[in-house]
């Protein structure tokens, strides 16, 4: 019987050779990724109640962003609670400081097509970006994971979204994702994502990642994309182990769709979505002038390298302008060193830009960068719901790296192809 | 269980149900901010054994357990909405607090009396008399919540 991706993927890790949508399983994991947010702090007690061992510590992978670095005495804690438990229990793939955990993931090459995969957090639906199945979940849920190394699922149905045609200039997989927020609405619950058509086989890895991160927007339990032999590659290059018949983890080709959506995007323009919500979103023309206090490039959606390389695209020779500020946290330490090797960091720096560590920060108005009252951000991030950024009467604006750069130069919110329209004033990117 | 009616509308979320700022807090400290952005009035107001309605989506957003932790501690016993966010389902259900899909929310009005049977799939909005019929909450997760979550449930099957 035909089967979609996902389908397949549940079928295997509850030892079946089909499953139907709607029905209750219970899966093996094949990883568990947790944050300092969703990670020991929340489990510690737990296994000690239970009088309990943690799992399988080979398929537990622990990455500390949320409170990193520690700005009060709490987050601190915290921290050290995660690296004491590390420690003490063995969890030996644990990544500190190191970037957003699901930037993360793939840079040591965890994620793999086929594997059934959970994370705490609801970005996990990013690493389906590697033809897995990886949703997002409470910290109770993980842990009792990362004691029983199962979990009950309700086999979801699957929504393909299909993408042909390229992007036209300055347009990015965060501006179809605002289209698709707005299309779809963010009531897919119990449903998942999957991705495919031309476009999607065009896109990099990390563009990818952008589709099946915001898959949480959407509402969907992951967001998924067949692997190729660019998403082999990737793991390959980043320390994975895979064979080539990983490539078999497809859908069936009369695989049974609960919905298939074609979205032609040659035409779509770059996309910004008004306060606050994601789907509130149309071409960046609706809200160009609007004034704009602060810029906010990072989260996992939009501060990997190549959101960096959109960004100094746009500030190359150009300056950040007084009227506002814009805050840059790379979403990974391997991200700003790679930064700093290809000359993107000094093009940022050239231009005005205030660097923050690597983590979550205030996407998830946590750590540096957020919002006083009356205040309106304009950001690369995957949420502006009210008080998301920081004080419950602040704004936030979400677009991608290209427009909230081009933002950052006019000062209010600008079309990033008329910021490159005009020639800037230093064309060799150096200001004495 | 009975009790008063909270209503609120569509795609309620966590950033609304639990505000970032407030995540490093305690639970019982974080629960006075719950909805602080949209009612103001909520977290004040609700009293032990209140029920939470709300329309679709609710509960969309972050994996913070403190959306449903912080309803749960200012005392309400059940949630029911029109659709639910996964992760917040889920999380509902881990920490013991009953959630209904009930599509009928938007014919309850702030502060109604109301009488819900999980188990049953029994609404009763006993201020306008009427009565509705549910999706009782599925077996297997009815029996977390009867054994207080899924800590104090995993407790017994580790236990058995």
């Amino acid at each position: 019987m035909a089967q979609t991706l996902v389908q397949k993927i549940i079928a295997r890790a509850s030892g079946q050779s089909h499953v139907a949508p709607g029905a209750m399983v219970s899966c093996k994991i094949d990883l568990v990724m947790a944050h300092d947010g969703s990670g020991p702090q929340r489990w510690a007690s737990q296994l000690k109640e239970l009088n309990a061992e943690v799992w399988d510590t080979s398929k537990i992978v622990l990455i500390t962003d949320h409170y990193v670095p520690p700005a009060d005495q709490e987050s601190a804690a915290i921290l050290k609670l995660t690296r004491d438990f590390a420690k003490a229990h063995g969890i030996y793939q644990f990544h500190d400081m190191q970037g957003i955990c699901h930037v993360v993931l793939p840079e040591y090459g965890y994620l793999k097509p086929g594997m059934f995969a959970c994370g705490g957090d609801s970005h996990s639906p990013t690493g389906g970006a590697f033809g897995c199945y990886m949703a997002g979940y409470g910290w109770t849920d993980i842990a009792a994971m990362v004691i029983t190394g199962d979990t009950w699922t309700i086999v979801p149905e699957t929504i393909r979204v299909n993408l042909s045609g390229g992007f036209a200039d300055c347009v990015a997989a965060k501006d179809v994702m605002l289209l698709l927020c707005r299309e779809l609405g963010m009531d897919n619950s119990f449903k998942v994502v999957e991705y495919g058509g031309g476009l999607v086989a065009d896109l990099s890895v990390q563009e990818r990642m952008v589709l099946t991160n915001m898959a949480a927007e959407l509402g969907c339990e992951t967001g998924i994309i067949e692997a190729d032999q660019k998403t082999l590659d990737h793991i390959r290059a980043h320390g994975g182990h895979v064979d080539d018949d990983a490539l078999e983890w497809r859908s069936d080709r009369d695989a049974p769709y609960e919905a298939v959506h074609d979205f032609h995007i040659s035409t779509l323009e770059p996309q910004v979505a008004a306060p606050h919500s994601p789907s509130n979103s149309g071409p960046v023309s609706a809200h160009v002038g609007q004034r704009i206090d602060q810029c906010y490039i990072g989260a996992c959606t939009g501060a990997k390298l190549e959101d960096l390389h959109m960004a100094a695209r746009i500030l190359k020779g150009r300056q950040v302008s007084p009227e506002t500020r814009l805050l840059v946290a790379p979403a990974s330490a391997l991200t700003t060193k790679h930064a700093v090797a290809d000359g993107t960091l000094q093009i940022l720096l050239e231009a005005g830009v205030v660097m923050l560590p690597t983590g979550c920060g205030a996407c998830a108005g946590l750590g540096a960068g957020v919002l006083a009252a009356g205040e309106v951000c304009m950001s690369s991030t995957n949420r502006n719901f009210k008080g998301r950024m920081g004080h419950k009467d602040s704004d936030v604006y979400l677009g991608s790296p290209y427009t909230v750069a081009a933002t950052a130069v006019a000062g209010r919110i600008a079309d990033p192809r008329e910021i490159l329209a005009d020639a800037p004033a230093h064309p060799q990117g150096a200001v004495s | 269980m009975t009790g008063r009616a909270w209503v609120y509308g569509d795609e309620i979320n966590t950033d609304l149900l639990a505000p970032g700022y407030c995540l490093r807090l305690p639970i019982e400290e974080l629960a006075p901010h719950c909805l602080e952005a949209l009612d103001p009035d909520f977290a004040g107001g609700v009293r032990q054994g209140d029920i939470f309605v709300a329309g679709d989506n609710l509960g969309l957003g972050s994996a913070r357990e403190h959306a449903p932790g912080a309803l749960l501690t200012l005392g309400i016993k059940v949630v029911l909405a029109k659709s639910f966010a996964r992760i917040f389902y889920r999380n509902a259900i881990n920490l013991g607090l009953p959630a209904l899909f009930f599509a009928h929310a938007h014919e309850i009005t702030m502060g109604d009396e109301m009488d819900v049977d999980p188990v049953a799939g029994m609404v009763r909005n006993v201020t306008t008399g009427k009565q509705y019929q549910v999706n009782s909450i599925p077996p297997h997760l009815m029996a977390i919540i009867e054994d207080g979550g899924l800590m104090a449930h995993l407790k017994k099957r580790l236990a058995s």
